[in-house]
C-alpha cells in the first residue's frame, strides 16, 4: 500500500468517525431521554478512542475505553437510575428558552475558534507514517515521561483521586 | 571543574551548624506531627514536645549564628585591612578569582551557604529544597526560634486548661516551622511553601476560639485579606521565573544576582516587583490591606505576640529584604533625583494611618496591633529609602519589645483585669500590683517610642536619619511625625493601664490597702481562684466587642498580682533585650556589628549610611519628649480624676467629634471594602446581567413574535420586572423585600453562570483576535 | 491528514458541550456535557502531541482522563446527595448559592 493510500483511508475513517461523534454529541445535548443521551455519549467516547488510534496514541485510546466507556458511563447510568429519572421521554430536561442563551454563546465560541484554528494552522500536516509509530516503543516513551519529567503532576493527581474517592464516599454515604 | 573546587572550598569552611541548618525548621515540623498524634497522651498535653523542639531549634540557630559570625570575621581578616564598610570587598578567596567580574557588577563580600537537593522537577525546571544561609537568614532564624521558645513557655501558663490545649501547641509549632522554612528558603518554591504554611496556621490560631462568631470572622478576614495579597506572590514569582529562568534566590545565577545586574528596560521587573510588593502589603499589614491585623487580636495573646513580633507580619518585610535587588532595580530605589517610590510611599502612609488609629482604641491589644502596623510601616519605609540594614535591624529590635508588650498585655489580662483587654473599663492603677509587668512594659514602651539608649532608638532613628541622608525629605518628616505619634499613643495606653484609679472587677482590690493582700491565706485563695479561672474561662479572651458582662462564673474578683514565673520570666528576658538588643548596631557608639554581619545579604550597592551626629537625632528626641508631655497632659486631663474642661471634648466639639468618629471607624476602610467594592462592583454586574436576561432575551423573544398570549405574558413580565427594578433604583437599600427578587443573577442558576462564563470567554477571545489581526 | 481536522473536531465538540452546559437543567446531563468538553480537549492535546512528535500531549491526556474520572465520581455523589435531600436534581430548583 502506498503512503498516500493510507492517508486517504485515514481521512475517510476520520470523516466517518467524526460525523458519528458530532451526531452523538448533538444527541447528548438535545435528547429528551436521559438514557438515550447517555448511550449517545458512549458513541462519542468510542469515537474519541478511535480518533486517538488515528493519532497513534494507542495507550490513551485503551485507557479511554477502559475508564470512560467502562467506568464513567456505568457511573452515569447508575446516576440516572438512582435519581429516578424517567426512563422514557422527559420534557423537563432543558431550561425554558435556554437555547436562546446557549446557541449564540456556543456559535460565537465556535466561530472564534474556527477562525483562529484555520488562520493559525491552515494546512499544517501531521507527520506521515503516524500509524507506523504505534508500538511498544511509544508506550515506553510515554511512561518514561510520566515518571520523570511529569512525576510531580502524577503525584498530585494521585492525591486528587484519593480525595475524590474519599469525598465521594463521604458525600454519598447514608447516615 | 572550577565550580566544584569552589564548592568544596566553601564546603570546608562552613561549620556543622551552617551545614545542618535545615534541621531548624525540620525539628518543629516533626514535632507538629508528634503533638498531633501523641500530644494528648503526654503528661503535659504536648506542650513539652513543642518546647523541646523549639529549644532544639534555638540551639542549632544559635550555633549557626556563632559560626556565621566566625565566618564574617574570617572573611574580614582575609581582606587585609578589614574594609568592612566598603562596598567593593573581595569575596572569599575561592570565589571571583577565575571569573574576572566586570566593573560595576555587585560583588558579594561573603557567599551565602547554600545547600539543598532536588525536591521536584517539572520539565526542565528543577526545584530544590534546602537552606540558604546568610546574615539575614541567620538573624531571622535566631529571632524566630528565640521568640517562639519564649512564647511557648508563656503559653503553657496562659492557655492552661484550654479545651484545645494540644491543638494550640501543635498549630503554634507548625507556624514557627513555616516561618523558619520560609526564612531558610533557597528558592521561591520553598519560600511560598513556608509562606502558605504560615497563612494556614495563622488562620487556625486566630480562630482558636472559634465558637465565638467574631473570632471565626476575624480568622476568615485575616485569611482572605492575606490571600488577596498572596496572588501577587504567585504572579510575581511567575514573572521572575519567566524573566530569569530560575526560582533560586541566591547563588551565581539566582534571581538576586540577575536582578542586580539587570540592564535595559526594566518595565517587566518593575511589574514583578509591584506584584511581589502586593504580597508583602497583604502579609505585613501595610496600607490598604492592614485591616486584618487588628482583628487578628481575636486570637489568644501569645499568638498575637508571636504573629506581631517575629513571624507572620514581618514575612512581608522579609520578602522585600530578601529579594531586595528586584525591588531596588525594579522600583528605582535610591536613584538620584527620585524622591518617591512605591515601597516608601506605602510605608509612610502606613506609619501615619496606623498611628492615628492607635489613639482611639480602648482595647490594649488593638493599640499594640496598630502600633505594630505603624512600626512595619517604618520597616517598609526604611527599605524604600535604601536603609536596608536599619530596616532589618528594626525587625530585630522591634521583635523583642513588641513581643514583650503583647505578653505584658496578656499578663495584665491574665491576672490583673479578669481577662478583659479594655483599658478604659477594666484596667488602671495596676502599677503597684504588677511591678514586673509594669516595669517590663515601661522599658519596652521606651524602646518602642525611641527613647535614647533603648533599642528602638538605634534602629528607628537610623531609618529616619537615612531617609534624610538619601534625600527622601518627605519620608524624613513622616518618620519624625510617626515618632511623635508613637510616643503619644503609647503614653495614653500606659496611663490608662497602669496609672490613675483602678476600674472594673479588680478595682476593689487595687484601691484597698496594700498589706491586706499579703496575708498568706489570701494569697493562697487567690492562686486557687486564678487557677480555676484559668481552667474555665480562657476561651473568653480576646473578643473585643463582648467584654461588657464578664462573668466567668468563678469567685471572680481575685486580686491583681504579678503572674506566675512562666509568664514573668519571658517578660524579664524580653524586657532586658528590649534595651540591650539595640547595642548590636548603635551608631552613636560606632558599633556596627549588625551591619557587618548582614550587609552581604543586600545584593546591591546602597548609598553609605549617614554618619551619626547627635544634632541630627535631636529633632526626633525632642518630638518624642513632646509627644510624651502632650499625651501625658491630655491623658491626665481626659482620663484622670480631676475635673477638666477637656473631658468629653469629642462629644462637645463637633469637629473633634467627627475626627474621633472617623478614627473609630478606621477611616471607613472596612466599610469601603464591604460596601463599595463588594456591593458596588459585584451587585451592579449581577444587576446588569439580570437586566440583560430579563429585558434583552425576553425582548428577542418578543421580537421574534410568538403567539399573542405569550407576548402578553412576556410584556407582563417585562413591566413587572421593570417596575421592581425601578423600585430598587429608586429606593435602594430600603426595599429589602424586593431585594430578594433583585439580586437574581446571583440567582444561583448554574446555567446562567455557565453562560456568562463561556460568553465572556468567547467575547474576550474575539476581542483578542480582532486586536491581533 | 491535516492537524486542523482534529482541532476543528475538538472545537465542534467543545461548543456542543458548552451548549449542553447552558441548556440542560438535569444535573446528570450537565455532567455529561462537561465530559464532552473534556474529551474535546483530549483530542486537541493528542493532535498537538502527534504534530510535535513528543509525548507530552499524551501524558496530559491521560491525566485529564484521570481527573475526569475523579470529577464524575464526586459530581455524581453530589447529585445523589442533592437528590436525597431535595428529591430533585433540576438545577433550577437549586438556588442556595443565591447572593
Amino acid at each position: 500500500m502506498l503512503a498516500s493510500d493510507i492517508q486517504v483511508a485515514q481521512n475517510i475513517g476520520f470523516g466517518i468517525i467524526a460525523a458519528i461523534m458530532i451526531l452523538g454529541a448533538l444527541r447528548v445535548v438535545t435528547s429528551s431521554n436521559v438514557v438515550h443521551a447517555a448511550l449517545s455519549l458512549v458513541a462519542v467516547m468510542a469515537g474519541a478512542a478511535a480518533q486517538y488510534l488515528l493519532l497513534a496514541a494507542e495507550f490513551v485510546a485503551v485507557t479511554q475505553v477502559l475508564v470512560y466507556i467502562g467506568a464513567v458511563m456505568v457511573l452515569f447510568l447508575f446516576g440516572v437510575m438512582l435519581t429516578r429519572a424517567k426512563l422514557g421521554k422527559d420534557v423537563d430536561l432543558n431550561n425554558d428558552k435556554g437555547w436562546m442563551l446557549g446557541a449564540p454563546v456556543a456559535l460565537l465560541m465556535l466561530g472564534v475558534m474556527a477562525y483562529v484554528l484555520i488562520d493559525g494552522f491552515e494546512d499544517t500536516k501531521l507527520p506521515a507514517g503516524a500509524v507506523a509509530k504505534i508500538g511498544a516503543a511509544q508506550n515506553n516513551a510515554l511512561s518514561d515521561k510520566i515518571f520523570s519529567a511529569y512525576a510531580l503532576p502524577f503525584w498530585a493527581l494521585s492525591f486528587v483521586l484519593l480525595a475524590a474517592v474519599i469525598g465521594a464516599i463521604v458525600l454519598a454515604r447514608k447516615d | 571543574m572550577f565550580a566544584s573546587e569552589t564548592e568544596s572550598a566553601i564546603h570546608e569552611s562552613a561549620g556543622w551548624f551552617l551545614e545542618h541548618a535545615w534541621l531548624i525548621p525540620l525539628i518543629p515540623a516533626i514535632a507538629f506531627f508528634l503533638i498531633i498524634f501523641f500530644g494528648k497522651r503526654c503528661p503535659k498535653g504536648g506542650s513539652e514536645i513543642a518546647l523541646a523542639s523549639m529549644g532544639a531549634s534555638l540551639v542549632i540557630a544559635a550555633g549557626a549564628a556563632y559560626q556565621w559570625i566566625d565566618r564574617v570575621g574570617a572573611s574580614a581578616e582575609g581582606e587585609a585591612g578589614g574594609l568592612l564598610r566598603g562596598f567593593f570587598g573581595a569575596g572569599r578567596v575561592a570565589e571571583g578569582e577565575g571569573e574576572g567580574e566586570a566593573a560595576g557588577e555587585v560583588v558579594h563580600h561573603l557567599e551565602p551557604v547554600i545547600r539543598g537537593q532536588r525536591w521536584f522537577s517539572i520539565g526542565d525546571l528543577e526545584v530544590g529544597i534546602g537552606s540558604h544561609i546568610d546574615g539575614l537568614a541567620i538573624m531571622m532564624l535566631l529571632l524566630v526560634a528565640f521568640i517562639s521558645t519564649l512564647v511557648l513557655l508563656y503559653s503553657t501558663e496562659y492557655v492552661r486548661g484550654d479545651r484545645r490545649y494540644t491543638h494550640f501547641f501543635a498549630s503554634i509549632t507548625l507556624f514557627s516551622a513555616g516561618m523558619l522554612t520560609m526564612v531558610l528558603a533557597p528558592n521561591m518554591a520553598q519560600f511560598i511553601l513556608g509562606w502558605e504554611i504560615m497563612g494556614l496556621c495563622s488562620f487556625l490560631l486566630i480562630g482558636h476560639w472559634w465558637e465565638e462568631l467574631p473570632n471565626a470572622k476575624a480568622a476568615l478576614k485575616a485569611f482572605f485579606t492575606v490571600r488577596t495579597g498572596d496572588m501577587g506572590l504567585l504572579v510575581g514569582t511567575g514573572m521572575l521565573l519567566a524573566m530569569f529562568g530560575t526560582l533560586d534566590i541566591g547563588g551565581e545565577h539566582g534571581i538576586n544576582t540577575q536582578a542586580a545586574a539587570f540592564v535595559g528596560d526594566h518595565k517587566t521587573l518593575a511589574l514583578a516587583a509591584i506584584a511581589l510588593f502586593i504580597a508583602a502589603i497583604g502579609k505585613s499589614g501595610q496600607f490598604p490591606l492592614h485591616t486584618w491585623l487588628p482583628d487578628a487580636m481575636a486570637g489568644p495573646t501569645p499568638v498575637s505576640s508571636l504573629l506581631h513580633s517575629s513571624t507572620m507580619v514581618v514575612a512581608g518585610v522579609f520578602l522585600v529584604a530578601r529579594l531586595y535587588p528586584v525591588f531596588q532595580v525594579g522600583l528605582d530605589i535610591t536613584v538620584a533625583g527620585n524622591h518617591f517610590n512605591l515601597i516608601a510611599v506605602i510605608g509612610g502612609i502606613t506609619i501615619l494611618i496606623a498611628a492615628g488609629l492607635a489613639f482611639v482604641q480602648n482595647d490594649i491589644k488593638k493599640v499594640l496591633a496598630y502600633s505594630t502596623v505603624s512600626q512595619l510601616g517604618y520597616m517598609m519605609m526604611g527599605l524604600g529609602v535604601g536603609a536596608w540594614v536599619p530596616a532589618v535591624f528594626h525587625i530585630f529590635t522591634h521583635a523583642f519589645f513588641k513581643c514583650c508588650l503583647f505578653l505584658c498585655a496578656g499578663s495584665v489580662a491574665h491576672t490583673g483585669s479578669h481577662h478583659s483587654f479594655d483599658m478604659k473599663k477594666d484596667m488602671g492603677g495596676l502599677r503597684k500590683k504588677m511591678p514586673i509587668t509594669f516595669w517590663t512594659w515601661i522599658v519596652s514602651t521606651a524602646a518602642l517610642c525611641g527613647v535614647p539608649f533603648f533599642s528602638g532608638f538605634f534602629s528607628k532613628d537610623e531609618i529616619i536619619d537615612s531617609a534624610h541622608g538619601n534625600h527622601y525629605t518627605v519620608f524624613f518628616i513622616v518618620g519624625l511625625v510617626g515618632a511623635f505619634l508613637t510616643t503619644a499613643y503609647m503614653t495614653r495606653a500606659t496611663y490608662l493601664t497602669f496609672f490613675g484609679k483602678a476600674r472594673g472587677g479588680a478595682a476593689h482590690f487595687v484601691n484597698e490597702h496594700e498589706d491586706h493582700l499579703h496575708e498568706p491565706a489570701h494569697d493562697e485563695g487567690h492562686a486557687e481562684a486564678a487557677d480555676d479561672h484559668g481552667a474555665q474561662a480562657h476561651d473568653d479572651h480576646g473578643h473585643d466587642d463582648h467584654h461588657a458582662p464578664i462573668t466567668h462564673g468563678k469567685p471572680l474578683p481575685f486580686a491583681p498580682d504579678d503572674s506566675p514565673w512562666q509568664i514573668t520570666v519571658p517578660l524579664i528576658i524580653l524586657g532586658t533585650l528590649a534595651v540591650l538588643s539595640g547595642y548590636l548596631n548603635a551608631a552613636p557608639f560606632h558599633i556596627e556589628k549588625m551591619h557587618e554581619w548582614l550587609h552581604s545579604s543586600i545584593g546591591v550597592t546602597l548609598p553609605e549610611a549617614p554618619v551619626f551626629e547627635w544634632v541630627n537625632a535631636l529633632p526626633s528626641i525632642l518630638l518624642v519628649a513632646a509627644g510624651f508631655a502632650v499625651s501625658l497632659y491630655l491623658s491626665k486631663a481626659v482620663f484622670g480624676d480631676a475635673p477638666s474642661p477637656l473631658k468629653g471634648l469629642t462629644r462637645r466639639n463637633s469637629l473633634l467629634g467627627a475626627g474621633h468618629k472617623f478614627l473609630v471607624n478606621k477611616y471607613y476602610l472596612d466599610a469601603l471594602y464591604e460596601n463599595v467594592i463588594v456591593r458596588g462592583i459585584a451587585y451592579p454586574i449581577s444587576r446588569a446581567a439580570y437586566w440583560t436576561n430579563q429585558n434583552i432575551l425576553d425582548g428577542i423573544v418578543n421580537g421574534v413574535g410568538k403567539s399573542g398570549k405569550r407576548t402578553g405574558e412576556l410584556v407582563y413580565k417585562y413591566i413587572d420586572q421593570g417596575l421592581v427594578d425601578g423600585v430598587v433604583n429608586g429606593s435602594g437599600a430600603t426595599a429589602t423585600g424586593a431585594g430578594g427578587a433583585l439580586q437574581p443573577v446571583q440567582s444561583g442558576k448554574v446555567n446562567l453562570y455557565g453562560a456568562l462564563l463561556f460568553g465572556a470567554a468567547a467575547v474576550g477571545a474575539l476581542v483578542l483576535v480582532l486586536v491581533n489581526s | 491528514m491535516l492537524v486542523n481536522n482534529f482541532l476543528l473536531l475538538g472545537a465542534v465538540l467543545f461548543c456542543i458541550g458548552v451548549y449542553g452546559v447552558i441548556v440542560r437543567k438535569n444535573a446528570v446531563l450537565v455532567l455529561m456535557s462537561i465530559e464532552l468538553i473534556l474529551n474535546s480537549v483530549n483530542i486537541n492535546l493528542l493532535a498537538f502531541d502527534q504534530m510535535h512528535g513528543n509525548n507530552d500531549g499524551g501524558v496530559f491526556a491521560l491525566y485529564i482522563i484521570a481527573v475526569a474520572a475523579a470529577e464524575v465520581g464526586v459530581g455524581l455523589a453530589m447529585v445523589l446527595l442533592i437528590f436525597r435531600n431535595r428529591k430533585t436534581i433540576s438545577l433550577d430548583d437549586l438556588s442556595e448559592m443565591k447572593g
